[in-house]
C-alpha cells in the first residue's frame, strides 16, 4: 500500500510581478494553513508557486473561491539523513531505481530533511523507494 | 511630370461624363455578382435606376465583412480563364479576404503606379528598390510592376536582410525605394551604424501604415531623399490609389478610376470637403472583383484646395481609423482574429488584452492572456509549451510575431458593453 505516501501538493499559477507572492501567503495566513514545504518555479513572466501544507484542501478551497488557477500534484516526500551525502545517496538510488524525477526541491526541519519529488508515476516509484530501503514520510504527517 | 496628363488632370464636365460612363459600366458588371443582385432586388434598385452620379447614393454600402463572407470567390464578376492574379489580405476573423485581377486590371493598377513614380520624379535611368513583401502582399508584385512600367531599373530585394539591402543601395546606386516607413526607419538606423552612404537615394515611397511629418523630417533628414505617402488597399487594386505630390500636402487619389465619398461613419450621409470622415470609394476600372461604394474604414477628407500641380482633389493623409482594425508593422490586425486564434485554444480564458508599441521605430505586439484556471495541469512546462503554442497561433493567423504573457485569471479588465481590448501606445 503505497496510497499513504502521496502528498497532494498544491500547485499554484502566479504571475512573476510584485506583490503576487504576498497574496499567495496572505491566503495562507487567513485560511490558518500552515506551509511545511514552499517552492516557486519561475518561466518568463509567469511561475508555478508549489507548497506542501498541513490541510490541503482547505487552502485548495479558498484559492479556488479567489479565482486562482491551481491544481493538486501528487509527490513524494523522501526523508534525507541529516549528515553530508544525505541527498546524494537518495538522488544515487533514484538514479539507479531509473525513477525519473520531473522536479525536486529539498526541505528540512527538527532533526531530519526531506527531498519533495515529482515523478511520473508516484505510486510504482514509492514501492521502488521503500523496497530499496529508503523512508517515505507519509501524507498525514504533513506536520514531519 | 506626367504618366498620363490628359486623366490625370481631368478635371469639371469632362470627369463626370466619364466617371458615370465607368461606373454604369461597373454596375453591369457587378450583376455577376450574387451578392450584389441581391443588394439591388433588395434595395428596390436596379442598374438603370442609376443614371446620374447622385443616383450612386441609392446604392447600399459594401463592408469588408461582405468580402469575408464571400470567400473566396464570392465576389467574382468574370469566368476564371480571366483571371490572371490572385492576392489575399487579413479579414477579421480567420479566413483572408481574396482579391482577382484580370489582365486589365493588372495593366490598369500597374498604370496608377506608373502616374504615382512618375509624379513624384522617377523615370528610365532610376534605380529603384523595392524594399517590400512580394508574396501575398499587394505592395511587392504591384509596385514592382508600376516601375517596370516606367522603365526603372528594378530590385525586387524585399524585406529583411536589412545590411545587404544597405549594400545594394550603395553598391547600385539606387535613387527610388519603396517600403513601410517603419522598415525605412529602420533602414536608416542601421545604415547609420554601418556608416553607409546612401547619398544616391532621391525618393522615397512609404505606405501601407500610417506615419508622421516628424517621422517624415527624420528620414528626409537622415536618408537624404524626399519622403512621399502612398496610399492604397488590396481590395482597390492594392498600393497606388492616393500618392502625394512634390507639394507633399495630401494625397491625389485618382478620380477617374475611383469615385470618392467622405461619409460620417455613424450615420453614413456624406460629409462636404473639409470634414472628416471615412474613406468611401467606388473602383470604376476594376473588372474582376468591382465594388460599390466600398468602405474602407479609413478616416480622412477631401481637401478643398487646388493642388499647384494640376492634378485632381487630394485627400488628407490618413487620420485614423473608423474600426478597430490596426497596422503593425504594415500588417492588417483586427483583434478578433485574436480573439478567434485564442479561442482554439482551450488552455487559455476568453480574456484578453492587446499592447502594442513603438520600440526604435518598430511595432511591438503584446498579448496578454488570462490562463483557465479549469484546464491548469500544475506543471510549469505545461505553461511554456502553451505561451509557445499560443505565439505559434498568433504567428498562424496574423503572420505577425507577438510576445505573449500568461496571466493569472481574474486579473485582466472586464467591460461592459463593448470591450476596449487593444491599447495602441504607439507615438508615432
Ligand atoms: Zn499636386
Amino acid at each position: 500500500m503505497t496510497e499513504k505516501y502521496i502528498i497532494k501538493q498544491l500547485s499554484i499559477f502566479s504571475e512573476n510581478k510584485a506583490g503576487k507572492l504576498a497574496a499567495i501567503a496572505k491566503i495562507f495566513l487567513d485560511t490558518g494553513v500552515s506551509i511545511q514545504a514552499f517552492n516557486i518555479a519561475e518561466a518568463n513572466n509567469f511561475g508555478v508557486v508549489r507548497a506542501i501544507v498541513d490541510k490541503p484542501e482547505i487552502a485548495f478551497n479558498e484559492f479556488a473561491k479567489q479565482n486562482y488557477a491551481l491544481q493538486y500534484t501528487d509527490v513524494l516526500a523522501i526523508k534525507m539523513k541529516d549528515v553530508p551525502g544525505g541527498l546524494y545517496e537518495v538522488a544515487n538510488l533514484l538514479g539507479g531505481l531509473g525513477i525519473n524525477i520531473e522536479y525536486a526541491y529539498a526541505f528540512r526541519t527538527g532533526a531530519y530533511g526531506a527531498l519533495i519529488v515529482k515523478v511520473t508515476n508516484p505510486r510504482a516509484a514509492a514501492q521502488k523507494i521503500i523496497d530499496a530501503g529508503l523512508e517515505l514520510l507519509p501524507a498525514k504527517d504533513y506536520n514531519f | 511630370m506626367f504618366w498620363n496628363e490628359k486623366m490625370e488632370t481631368l478635371h469639371g464636365h469632362a470627369l463626370e461624363e466619364l466617371q458615370l460612363k465607368r461606373l454604369k459600366e461597373t454596375i453591369s458588371r457587378t450583376q455577376n455578382v450574387g451578392f450584389y443582385k441581391k443588394m439591388f432586388k433588395d434595395a428596390g434598385i436596379t442598374p438603370s435606376d442609376i443614371r446620374s452620379l447622385d443616383d450612386l447614393h441609392k446604392i447600399p454600402f459594401t463592408k469588408k465583412a461582405d468580402l469575408r463572407n464571400g470567400y473566396p470567390f464570392g465576389f467574382l464578376a468574370v469566368p476564371m480563364n480571366q483571371v490572371n492574379r490572385i492576392h489575399t489580405t487579413s479579414g477579421t476573423t480567420g479566413k483572408p479576404t481574396v482579391v482577382a485581377y484580370t489582365k486589365n486590371d493588372l495593366n490598369t493598377w500597374s498604370d496608377l503606379i506608373a502616374r504615382n513614380l512618375t509624379m513624384v520624379g522617377l523615370k528610365a535611368g532610376d534605380i529603384f528598390q523595392n524594399a517590400s513583401n512580394y508574396s501575398l502582399f499587394t505592395g511587392g508584385l504591384g509596385i514592382h510592376m508600376g516601375a517596370e512600367k516606367i522603365g526603372c531599373a528594378v530590385v525586387p530585394s524585399g524585406v529583411g536582410n536589412t545590411k545587404r539591402q544597405i549594400e545594394m543601395i550603395q553598391d547600385f546606386g539606387v535613387t527610388g525605394l519603396h517600403c513601410t516607413p517603419s522598415y525605412a526607419m529602420h533602414l536608416t538606423e542601421v545604415a547609420e551604424e554601418m556608416h553607409a552612404n546612401l547619398e544616391s537615394l532621391k525618393v522615397g515611397c512609404f505606405g501601407a501604415e500610417a506615419w508622421s511629418e516628424n517621422m517624415r523630417r527624420d528620414l528626409q533628414n537622415r536618408l537624404g531623399l524626399k519622403a512621399y505617402d502612398s496610399y492604397g488597399m488590396s481590395e482597390l487594386f492594392g498600393p497606388g490609389v492616393a500618392f502625394e505630390c512634390p507639394e507633399q500636402n495630401g494625397l491625389h487619389i485618382w478620380h477617374d478610376c475611383y469615385i470618392v465619398e467622405i461619409i460620417d461613419p455613424k450615420t453614413g450621409e456624406n460629409l462636404g470637403a473639409g470634414e472628416k470622415g471615412e474613406l468611401v470609394v467606388t473602383p470604376i476600372m476594376k473588372e474582376a472583383m468591382p465594388f460599390l461604394r466600398y468602405r474602407t474604414g479609413d478616416i480622412t477628407m477631401l481637401m478643398e484646395d487646388e493642388c499647384p500641380c494640376g492634378r485632381g482633389q487630394k485627400i488628407a493623409r490618413l487620420l485614423g481609423r473608423s474600426d478597430d482594425m490596426l497596422t503593425i508593422r504594415g500588417i492588417n490586425v483586427f483583434p478578433s482574429q485574436i480573439e478567434h486564434a485564442l479561442k482554439n485554444i482551450p488552455e487559455v480564458g476568453d480574456q484578453f488584452m492587446v499592447y502594442v508599441d513603438r520600440v526604435n521605430y518598430q511595432d511591438e505586439l503584446t498579448i496578454e492572456v488570462e490562463m483557465n484556471k479549469n484546464v491548469f495541469s500544475g506543471e510549469l512546462k505545461d505553461l511554456s509549451n502553451l505561451q509557445t503554442k499560443i505565439v505559434k497561433a498568433l504567428q498562424d493567423t496574423l503572420s505577425l510575431r507577438a510576445s505573449v504573457e500568461l496571466v493569472e485569471p481574474g486579473s485582466l479588465p472586464r467591460f461592459e458593453g463593448k470591450a476596449k481590448r487593444v491599447i495602441d501606445r504607439r507615438v508615432i
